[in-house]
């Protein structure tokens, strides 16, 4: 039990040794040589890395050196594409895409001998025949600035004597012990921190109004990250989750609350039983209870599990959910500090948002403040998908620019393509064009120019994707997750798709346009709650940044992407096509036959496509070896 | 998407009612129960069919369609049970810029069965899921909770062929 | 002393008291701001979005900047503009209707509401375009499954001001929203027919619904067909509550007692006999008084709850199944009227009860279902054949060609021609007890009453308590309207909290004035009249100003038990006017 500060201290102290390796300081403790930590992320986990973990246990047992080696599963290193991951301290050496035959070998020669296995190393690029040694020499990491992120890849989240020895719950000691609740919400004033879940309002802001209401309050937490390819909260709470149960306790101590609720996704499970974990050890160490540090101050949390309603991510809504009904958003005011959960006043700040507070409370509002930007203060985790090498999370400061995450940490866009896109801020966000690719990231910069932050998600998209295809996935996304109160969010979003569905398919016309931009904004203005009120992002910023690909869509009927299939044409460029017929039996359709053209240096006839037999699957394309099979 | 009632016949047992029972005792006076409740039912009977409803409904006093209000309302809740083999494909976004949408369509091509529903037998099941965080596997889709990454559409028979007997 | 703002609204200057909304101060300017899902204290939840205005409030010295607010639940602040009619609203306003529209089932000519419908009089203010915004429609259904209310969901405009009377306002809940987005349906759980679920048919969502999504079953043409059956004798009795708000039907501001006009009209639609159901409401008094007075000295089960209100009657049936033996056996006055007629009436004029077709004018939807419930058919037949709603009835004059306005008054007919002034308050929550105990109070003091009035039970509290110390005796009583309040009442009776005798219990909130078979008004009177204060101060004038106040001076309902019932609960009286219940649970 850590009944006071002093008996924090001591356990910190008792625990540094344990982590001390892997934090630079290279200090081996009793038998243990080396520590082989195993991402236990959703992303690594669903490559491998419990059997991973498995394999290892048992050859190690195999060669007796099981008490020589420490085996840490950690939360999210970052570089999801390359799971699974295992990093090797203290030397540092990062495996990337391990599977379990190569146990053997990296035991054998690493851990035993000694010798790094070079061939499993992570390579910079492909081809690439010197690998990086360690973390600090990767381009992904060498920009990033871990904040919120900090622990995760670096402790095991089932162990709070590890959270404890990385300076974990001294934050809660301080205020409790040294700081008035004025002085806990002015830090956070100071920090300039605003909310890292969507709309960015300033999380000292919010603490003020909750704090100046009296009587039972909540403190609660949005884990129900919900925007799709967006993945950062549940790497926080996976990888560091008593951050998160440190930073909702000094809320209820800035705000006057004893009772704090986290709204998870139900489709979390890793991260649900990391944080029941959390809990528990929380609570029987006295972290979370009553008269924490002997202060009086009580504080307990419990999990609530969303069921799969975006909108829940909405404050309202959430609240809404949490009390047992359909998450439907209520209109504001009543804002929740004054009359939230229950009717009682409440504060809600997303994951992301709370693993920030710990340090800011240690470090000082200063240190956070001097990174970022004007307004929009240190740092904030992406999770960068789609067209881009190097898929994960990454943490840089804000008003770090687009184009160093993109072809610096990203790495770049693969297979040679060409950059077309940015989408930030998920289906509340819009598209940035390659030309605004120098853009800092910020708050207000990405408000500017018509996306937003959002959670954080950052598609990249190539010359490969249609503008007017993504913007109608973004939509389909809302329709699909409008709660159905509204009129502008139910009826407008559906009538928006409607006639994006009528452009995809060939048959818009030039007005269409007009009344995609009049329904937007309409619904823009007038829905209820914040899902409504960003809907048409993905619509109002691709008709601004890639109008030309509406009316390529429109008036000459093409998908310049060849993505709708409706506007795409395959056809056979007949001087290429050798005659080999490798096309036709890949026809699901038998829309491909052999002509009576022989090109002049081949020597069978040319195939070609019947365009009204085509169903456009493009399972032929693939199947040419000679490129004589386009689209457009 | 519509939730459509299930037309499989209801066979839950004297042991799960008394689950779920003692579910709705553990929670008695809890504020905001009803979420945890129809969670943990689904949990003991894999879906949420009218009887179970019924049972929770005259349990906790609350109205029978404020229940199903809910129950369709959260994209978790299943009034239809999943098949043998329950197929899930991701589409979120970084799956569906790879592609993931086609492999639905190979899919439900394959087995006859529309997205959202479970074959006539009830022995597959075809869900397209929200973003399940494998991005970096993208596209990717489940069977039975295993994880399959990196596909392509030609995958698809080899996977399924494991599963069809 | 209430914190008073100032504001203006489109300019004008405005005072309005610290908390009251953007829609209530503009209201009080005299400007309607236009609104669908709002219900004053039964729906604000700011769903339709068609009531947005543009507001500038004070930030510190200056002001902020416009932004659209919702007016229904927007408080007001010192110092704000309020804009309500600008263009940008107005083409806001007029894009909401276009899309709700959009998703509409526009069969206007021959729809139930047309004309009454909120939806389609804005869309005339606002000219909106039909067909702008066309596209997929939402899965709709027609529910006819009940005896009393429809439901069409390609009407519906998911306001949820229906949803609101169910659950929040009477209790029940039995209709909700279901699925979600655009798929977002009101319905039952699982989409069942309304009329397996424990639904009391009240009809409170009905009179709430702005379109046509909500209505009656129109019997009408059942009553057009008998009265042009020449084999037929067709006679109708109307309840109190129908003459009290008939004229709402024709333009009456609410509050107009039209009793002549409407028996005028009735006779010109061509019945046999146009009778008084007040009458069949003093019987009523007279067994229910005699009943409880049987219960208190022979035993049985007390308190005994009033039978009047067929939504009570179910209602008490599925939610409280361990109270039907605390209801009273006597039928409601509509079916003591039906079985009269075709026991009583029908040998006096010696018709056989066959031919005989008996409809009931009611406020109430619920009777409805009442008249085709078991072991109400003291005949052999069923003792009501039709019960029309006061809306119906409205219809029908209408629709027979008969200028309302312009009728001079007329009579009841005999033998059911003058009910008392303690029938008449029946049609308010409190009526019936007061009637009662009018009643007792004579019976037990054996002398004639000087004062008759009992104030305690009347006004529109959902739950009143009252106790009358009347000679040696003391009377307790409880009074309940809307069977949220029952419950309320319910639940203090089973937990010996309210220690009463006697309780009076009406479905609807505020009694059968306020019927689900009433007249409709629209949101913009419901948010600004209390309809059940205003028409009951109807009935309350007319028993003021007759002389006959007393159900037991009735000479009409004397002559009845001296001609065929013998004594008040007689085997007779029990054979013709008393019913059972069932115990359906949920």
């Amino acid at each position: 039990m850590i009944l006071t500060v002093n008996d924090l201290n001591t356990a910190r102290d008792n625990h540094l040794a344990d982590v001390a390796m892997r934090v630079g300081c290279d200090k081996a403790v009793g038998k243990i040589r080396k520590h082989v930590l195993i991402c236990g992320g959703t992303g690594c986990t669903s490559s491998g890395s419990t059997a991973l973990r498995n394999a290892l246990e048992k050859e190690l047992a195999a060669k007796g050196i099981a008490d020589e080696i420490k085996i840490v599963t950690t939360g999210c290193f970052g570089l999801c594409a390359l799971g699974p991951i295992m990093i090797v301290y203290p030397e540092g050496t990062f495996y990337s895409m391990v599977k379990e035959e190569n146990i053997a070998e990296i035991v054998e020669s690493h851990l035993i001998g000694g010798e790094p296995v070079a061939a499993l190393e992570y390579h910079e690029r492909s081809g690439d025949h010197h690998a990086v040694s360690s973390l600090s020499e990767m381009t992904f990491y060498k920009k990033q600035q871990r904040v919120s992120l900090h622990n995760c890849g670096v402790i095991d989240p089932e162990d709070i004597n590890e959270y404890i020895a990385r300076e974990g719950y001294q934050a809660l000691a301080k205020v409790l012990t040294s700081m008035t609740r004025e002085e806990v919400v002015q830090c956070m004033l100071d920090s300039g921190l605003r909310g890292r879940g969507g709309a960015g309002f300033p999380t000292g802001m919010k603490w003020k109004f909750a704090m100046g209401s009296t009587g039972k309050k909540y403190v609660c937490c949005n884990a129900d990250e919900g925007d799709p390819g967006a993945f950062m909260d549940r790497s926080v709470l996976e990888g560091d989750p008593h951050s998160v149960l440190e930073a909702m306790a000094i809320a209820g101590y800035a705000i006057g609350s004893d009772e704090g609720y986290i709204y998870v996704r139900a489709e979390y499970p890793i991260a649900i039983h990391r944080l029941e974990i959390a809990i528990r050890q929380a609570r029987e160490a006295g972290l979370l209870g009553k008269n924490i540090f002997g202060t009086g101050f009580d504080f307990d949390i419990s999990l609530r599990f969303g069921a799969g309603a975006f909108v829940c991510g909405e404050e309202t809504a959430l609240m809404t959910s949490i009390e047992g009904n359909r998450g439907e958003p209520r209109p504001r005011p009543p804002f929740p500090a004054v009359k939230g959960l229950f009717g009682k006043p409440t504060i809600l700040n997303n994951v992301e948002t709370y693993a920030n507070i710990p340090q800011i409370i240690l470090k000082g509002a200063q240190w956070f403040a001097s990174m970022g930007t004007e307004k929009s203060k240190g740092t904030k985790v992406f999770a960068l998908g789609g067209k881009i090498t190097n898929t994960g999370l990454v943490e840089v400061p804000m008003g770090t620019t687009l184009r160093e995450v993109i072809e610096e940490i990203g790495g770049g866009i693969p297979n040679g393509k060409k950059f077309k896109a940015a989408q930030t801020g998920g289906p509340s966000g819009g598209c940035i064009p390659a030309h605004l690719i120098d853009t800092p990231i910020d708050y207000d910069n990405l408000i500017a120019i018509g996306s937003m932050m959002g959670s954080g998600g950052l598609i990249v998209m190539d010359e490969d994707n249609c503008m007017v295809d993504i913007a109608r996935f973004f939509l389909e996304f809302t329709v699909d997750e409008s709660c159905g109160k509204c009129t502008p969010c139910r009826i407008g979003t559906r009538r928006l798709l409607e006639i994006l569905d009528k452009i995809i398919a060939g048959n818009g016309e030039l007005e269409d346009l007009d009344r995609l931009e009049e329904l937007a904004n309409y619904i823009k203005s007038a829905s209820l709650c914040g899902l409504g009120q960003t809907a048409p992002n993905p619509v109002l910023s691709t008709l601004r940044y890639f109008r030309d690909e509406y009316i390529a869509h429109i008036v000459d009927k093409k998908c310049p992407a060849g993505v709708c299939k409706k506007l795409t044409r395959y056809s056979i460029v007949k001087d290429n096509c050798i005659g080999c017929g490798a096309c036709a039996r890949q026809c699901p359709v038998g829309a491909i036959s052999r002509t009576d053209y022989i090109a002049p240096d081949k020597k069978l006839a040319a195939m070609a496509i019947d365009p009204a037999k085509c169903v456009k699957c493009g399972a032929c394309m693939p199947t040419c070896k000679f490129k004589a099979i386009v689209k457009a | 998407m519509k939730k459509k009632p299930t037309t499989v016949q209801f066979t839950g047992t004297k042991e799960q009612e008394e689950k779920l029972l003692a579910v709705i005792r553990k929670y008695d006076g809890v504020k905001g129960k009803m979420m945890p409740i129809l969670q943990e039912a689904q949990e003991i009977y894999g879906y949420l069919p009218i009887e179970v409803q019924r049972i929770i409904a005259r349990e906790t006093g609350v109205s029978l369609e404020e229940i199903y209000g809910i129950v369709s309302f959260y994209a978790q809740f299943k009034l239809n049970p999943d098949g043998k083999v329950a197929i899930a494909v991701c589409l979120g976004t970084a799956c569906y810029v790879k592609g993931s949408g086609e492999l639905v369509e190979a899919i439900s091509d394959e087995l006859k069965v529309a997205p959202g529903s479970t074959s006539a037998d009830g022995k597959f099941s075809l869900e397209a899921t929200r973003c399940i965080g494998a991005c970096g596997l993208a596209p990717v889709l489940t069977v039975n909770g295993e994880v399959y990454g990196r596909l392509t559409k030609a995958d698809i028979p080899g996977i399924l062929a494991k599963y069809k007997d | 002393m209430m914190e008073m703002l100032n504001l203006k609204i489109n300019g004008i200057p405005v005072t309005a008291p610290k908390g009251a909304t953007v829609l209530d101060a503009a209201k009080e300017a005299g400007i309607d701001i236009p609104t669908l899902c709002y219900l004053k204290e039964i729906n604000e939840i700011g769903a339709c979005r068609l009531c947005l205005v543009e507001v500038r409030e004070m930030r510190g010295a200056s002001f902020g900047p416009a932004r659209m607010v919702t007016s229904c639940v927007y408080p007001v602040s010192e110092g704000m503009e309020v804009v309500t009619n600008s263009p940008k609203i107005a083409r806001s306003r007029k894009m909401n209707l276009e899309l709700l529209v959009s998703n509409h089932n526009k069969e206007c000519l021959s729809c139930v509401r047309s004309t009454t419908c909120e939806l389609q009089r804005l869309c005339q203010e606002y000219g909106v375009d039909e067909n702008r915004f066309s596209g997929a429609k939402t899965e709709s259904a027609v529910d006819d499954s009940s005896a009393a209310i429809i439901r069409d969901t390609s009407k519906c405009i998911l306001c949820r001001r229906c949803v609101a009377a169910c659950r929040n306002l009477q209790g029940i809940g039995v209709i909700g929203a279901n699925n979600r987005g655009f798929d977002t349906v009101i319905g039952t759980a699982m989409d069942v027919p309304l009329n397996t679920t424990s639904c009391i048919n009240c009809g409170q969502c009905i009179v709430a619904c702005p379109t046509g999504a909500l209505h009656e079953r129109d019997d009408t043409d059942k009553v057009f067909e008998a009265l042009a059956d020449p084999n037929k004798k067709v006679y109708i009795c109307a309840a109190p509550s129908v003459r009290a708000q008939i004229g709402e039907c024709f333009g009456y501001e609410p509050g107009t007692d039209c009793e002549g006009k409407m028996v005028a009209a009735i006779r010109r639609l061509g019945f046999d006999g146009v009778f008084d159901m007040n009458v069949t409401a003093d019987l009523t008094i007279v067994e229910e008084a005699n009943e409880l007075v049987s219960r208190l000295t022979k035993g049985g089960a007390l308190p005994m709850i009033t039978s009047c209100s067929p939504g009570w009657i179910k209602y008490c049936e599925h939610y409280y199944p361990e109270m039907t033996e605390n209801l009273s056996t006597c039928k409601s006055p509509q079916q003591m009227f039906g079985a009269l007629m075709k026991t009583w009436f029908a040998q006096k004029e010696g018709i056989d009860p066959e031919d005989i077709f008996f409809v009931s004018a009611i406020p109430c939807t619920a009777k409805k279902f009442e008249v085709g419930r078991p072991d109400q058919s003291a005949a052999g037949v069923p003792d009501v054949d039709v019960a029309i709603t006061t809306r119906e009835l409205g219809r029908m004059i209408r629709k027979a060609g008969i200028s309302f306005k312009a009728l001079k008054d007329e009579a009841f007919d005999t033998p059911f021609s003058r009910g008392s002034g303690a029938g008449i308050i029946f049609g308010a929550t409190g009526g019936v007890m007061e009637a009662a105990l009018r009643y007792a109070a004579e019976i037990i003091l054996r002398t004639k009453l000087e004062k008759v009035d009992f104030e305690e039970v009347r006004g529109v509290e959902g739950v009143k308590f009252a106790a009358y110390k009347l000679g040696d005796t003391e009377v307790k009583v409880a009074v309940a309207s809307g069977t949220k309040n029952a419950k309320k009442l319910m639940e203090m009776v089973k937990s010996g909290e309210a220690d009463v005798q006697f309780i009076e219990i009406m479905a609807c909130p505020g009694g059968c004035v306020n019927g689900g078979g009433q007249p409709y008004q629209p949101a913009s009177v419901r948010n600004s009249v209390d309809l059940r204060a205003v028409r009951a101060a109807i009935l309350y004038r007319a028993d003021a100003a007759t002389d006959l106040r007393k159900s037991q001076d009735n000479a009409e309902v004397m002559q009845l038990y001296r001609d065929f019932l013998g004594e008040p609960n007689s085997h007779k009286a029990h054979e013709v006017l008393h019913t059972s219940y069932i115990k359906r649970g949920l």
